[in-house]
């Protein structure tokens, strides 16, 4: 029983990171991509959007690690050690981001320097979650060998392939596309809410032609992506409304509205996860030649997962409540601001 | 550079600045706290600026605190996959524990720093109190599991296999508490002696007199406090690693021959190979007392110990002395600290005080990485100790020395920029708060 509590916390926690830390990591993304004319406007909204949540974002990354070596602990070492290259990268990335952010928010003279985070937080921006999904999509492909014969079938072939790298594009156009969504509500005058719903535009076609690449590279590399998707219902059905809550998000941001868009997009994230995970629960790391590692047969022994699920349950009882007052009172204050500016 | 070795280094180099960053996320908020409180208390608008500029201090340290912090959770796995997959489930509860507790930090952490003017002032200063108590809880929790490292417990270990796990009994292992306080008070030792130590820098050259007194008062009295504690918690340290860890014991202080009535080595170069130390002076059946509380009990040298079992000795014996003298030397200013608020007030206003104040700025984190080098080093070969040998548990790719380089590069370009950071964020006191208290030095 227990062990289901601590799977449903481990996808919560990877699902999370990605719709908050995503929209993080998206908000450098676009800065990369926005002219120079409208950058000052982008990032202020978005600094402001992030700023009092931005430690909390990431602490999800934090928990499903944490998860993952106190639960599933062969699963953790068997990741580290073949994917050992791309965590480093994506760790470099996480260390050059979160330092620049602070960095030019805290540094005492606004001079030339402020240039250097900027550049250096937005490219971050951009590695971090294209190695994310370099993993993510690594686990899942079947190029990890159980018996690898020389150093580059073990430690690097086991990521470097179309498809991961498709799938780190892809990961990071959704990041884009879920911070462009996120920010529009959070503009400050009209301008800058017509500019973030061109830009969600943009970002909506990005994704999908990123989309498309993924098949696209999933064909090239044998990975049966189009039938761990469309062959079964759950998966299918999931695109499909993906697919259709498009159109009312499309709908919505004509409107005007602002909550919905938020809602919907990070629904849409949502079901991507869900046709792909539902096919291949409970394996988590899919291995060449190989048994597979699961979530079932890769756990920590009963005491641990206990222990773990309890402790678990008991954070939440601190921390949700903490973590929705923080959105709420940071939220309302935005709105606030947003009205007054109209 | 051999793969072993770089692993090592690496892991010393991510924990050791780590452990800066840590110390004063911890800490700092607790200075934060009580000057916060005087400003509300009092209305002294100085508070007020001093929290401020605190607090972005403290920003700027958290960040690369908890960057640092998000890499060892993924090195402890790059670095030692096989350690982590067995000691994983064993000693796990306290980093699940402390997914909790830095959880809590960040999000009052939010509060804080963005809550200026937009609570209520008490639920503010609360904010701010729940980031230094959930720091130390999570300090806390983290040492416990080095602890279990130190003093594995709460499993049996049978044909090679971890069976009977029982996390409560790991979290709460022999080594648990004599770490955790000794470790917490480390941490108020150290950061209360860097930041006194700047603020006394600032007052003896006349900067914003007003301003750096009230902060240097802060810090300065947390550090005092801890800086005397702290040889009553090292020599309940010193009791238990004689007690756990033997060996340990005996390459801290360089103790090669099993004997009674132990002397105390004090300073000295161990020499390994001939199995003395020499330049040392000695104090008979002093060791003795010091580890187990009687001038006559043997003490267990390393010749009692098997060779390939045997930690290094030099590292360990100087990285103690170090720690221990600094610690003494720690005392004696907070003596003298202690001596001019309650009797020689004349002494407050004078240089030297604070002179030797400036003089201690790094003392504290020095005996810091001493500290945790002892109980890292001198725990070696083993990784759990007496379970699983540090060598059997490192990563088999290859190259690992690439990746030091480029950790070891990161880390250094980091500091440079914290410090210079920092400077600018000192330098820009004048102008940003405090100008009254200029023009009253002018
Ligand atoms: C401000 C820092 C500081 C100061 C002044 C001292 N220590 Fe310390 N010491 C530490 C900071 C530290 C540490 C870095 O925090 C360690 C490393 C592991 C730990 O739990 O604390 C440590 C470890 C440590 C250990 C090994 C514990 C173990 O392996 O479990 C012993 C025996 C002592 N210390 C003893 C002392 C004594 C007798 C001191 C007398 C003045 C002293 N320390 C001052
Ligand atoms: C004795 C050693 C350690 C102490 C005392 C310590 C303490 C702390 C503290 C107080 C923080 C809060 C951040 C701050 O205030 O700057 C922190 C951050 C962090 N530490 Fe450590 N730590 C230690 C070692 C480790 C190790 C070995 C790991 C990895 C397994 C780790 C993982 C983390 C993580 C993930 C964070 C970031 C959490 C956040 O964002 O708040 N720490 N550490
Ligand atoms: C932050 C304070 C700490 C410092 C400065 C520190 C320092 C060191 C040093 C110097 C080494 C290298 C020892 C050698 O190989 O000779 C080391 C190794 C190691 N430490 Fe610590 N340590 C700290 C806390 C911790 C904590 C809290 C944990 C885990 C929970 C931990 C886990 C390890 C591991 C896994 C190794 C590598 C294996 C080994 O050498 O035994 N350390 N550390």
């Amino acid at each position: 029983m227990m062990q289901y509590v601590v799977i449903t916390y481990l996808c919560l926690a990877i699902l999370l990171y990605l719709l908050l830390g995503g929209a993080d990591f998206g908000a450098g993304i676009m800065e990369l991509f926005t002219r120079s004319k409208n950058r000052n406007a982008a990032r202020q909204t978005m600094s402001h959007a992030i700023g009092p949540i931005w430690e909390a974002n990431h602490m999800w990354l934090i928990i499903a690690v944490v998860i993952l070596f106190v639960g599933f602990p062969r699963i953790y070492s068997v990741m580290s050690v073949y994917l050992h290259i791309p965590l480093l990268i994506m760790l470099m990335g996480i260390i050059a981001r979160g330092t620049a952010f602070v960095f030019r928010h805290y540094d005492a003279v606004k001079d030339r320097m402020q240039q250097l985070y900027n550049r250096i937080f937005a490219l971050s921006s951009a590695i971090t979650p294209f190695f994310l999904g370099v993993i993510a999509a690594s686990v899942l492909a079947g190029h990890i060998e159980s018996a690898p014969s020389d150093f580059l079938s073990a430690y690097v072939f086991s990521w470097l392939h179309w498809f991961a790298v498709a799938v780190g594009v892809f990961t990071v156009a959704l990041c884009g596309y879920l911070a462009s969504v996120y920010s529009i509500g959070e503009a400050q005058t009209e301008a800058d809410k017509r500019y973030f719903i061109r830009k969600t535009r943009t970002m909506t076609a990005i994704a999908f032609a990123a989309g498309g690449l993924v098949f696209l590279a999933a064909y090239v590399d044998g990975v049966p992506l189009w039938q761990w998707i469309f062959g079964n219902a759950v998966g299918s059905t999931a695109v499909a409304l993906a697919t259709v809550s498009l159109g009312v998000l499309a709908y919505a941001v004509g409107r005007g509205w602002t909550v919905l868009p938020r809602l919907l997009a990070g629904f849409q994230v949502t079901m991507i996860l869900l046709a792909i995970g539902y096919w291949h629960f409970p394996d988590f790391i899919v291995v060449r030649n190989g048994a597979n590692l699961s979530l079932l047969n890769s756990q920590a022994p009963l005491a641990t997962i206990t222990a773990l699920g309890w402790a678990l349950l008991l954070g939440s009882v601190f921390i949700l409540p903490a973590l929705y007052y923080l959105y709420y009172s940071f939220q309302r204050e935005a709105e606030e601001v947003a009205e007054a500016a109209h | 550079m051999d793969d072993f070795i770089a692993a090592r280094s690496q892991m010393a180099l991510s924990l050791g600045f780590h452990i800066i960053f840590s110390c004063i996320g911890m800490v700092m908020p607790f200075f934060m706290a009580v000057s916060h409180f005087q400003w509300l208390r009092t209305g002294d608008s100085n508070y007020k600026n001093l929290t401020k500029a605190w607090s972005k201090g403290v920003a700027i340290f958290f960040a690369t605190g908890a960057v640092s912090g998000t890499v060892l959770s993924f090195e402890l796995g790059l670095l030692w996959p096989k350690f982590m997959e067995h000691a994983g489930p064993i000693f796990g509860m306290p980093f699940s524990l402390e997914g909790t507790a830095f959880f809590i930090e960040a999000i009052a952490l939010g509060f804080f720093l963005y809550g200026w003017g937009r609570f209520h002032p008490w639920f503010h200063w609360f904010t701010g109190v729940v980031v230094g108590l959930s720091g130390l809880a999570s300090g806390i929790l983290v040492v416990a599991a080095n602890a279990w490292m130190n003093s594995p417990a709460g499993f049996d270990f049978v044909n090679g296999n971890y069976v009977n796990i029982d996390p409560m009994r790991a979290m709460f292992n022999d080594a648990w508490l004599s770490q955790a306080i000794h470790m917490s008070l480390a941490a108020f030792a150290a950061t209360g002696f860097a930041v006194a130590g700047v603020h006394a820098l600032m007052i003896l050259r006349r900067r914003n007199v007003q301003f750096h007194t009230r902060a240097f008062r802060i810090a300065a009295l947390f550090a005092a406090v801890a800086a005397v504690l702290q040889p009553l918690s090292g020599d309940f340290s010193a009791k238990d690693v004689a007690r756990r860890q033997p060996a340990k014991l005996a390459a801290m202080e360089a103790h090669f021959h099993t004997e009674k009535r132990a002397s105390l080595v004090l300073g000295g170069l161990p020499d390994e190979q001939g199995k003395k130390v020499d330049y040392a002076i000695k104090i008979p059946g002093m060791l003795s007392f010091l580890a187990h509380g009687n001038f006559e009990q043997e003490v267990t040298g390393l010749d009692r110990i098997p060779v390939a079992d045997q930690p290094p000795v030099l590292v360990p014996h100087l990285a103690f002395q170090l720690m221990v003298g600094l610690g003494m030397g720690m005392v004696a200013l907070s003596l003298l600290y202690f001596l001019a608020i309650w009797r020689q007030k004349q002494w407050l206003r004078s240089n030297w005080l604070l002179k030797l104040f400036v003089a201690a700025t790094p003392a504290g984190f020095i005996a810091v990485e001493a500290g945790w080098t002892v109980t890292e080093v001198g725990r070696q070969p083993w990784i759990i100790n007496g379970v699983m040998r540090t060598a059997d548990a490192v990563t088999p790719m290859p190259g690992i020395a690439y990746s030091f380089y480029l950790f070891s590069a990161v880390y250094v370009s980091l500091s440079l920029v914290v410090i210079f950071l920092l400077y600018r964020q000192i330098k820009m006191v004048p102008e940003l708060y405090d100008r009254p208290a200029q023009l009253v030095a002018a």
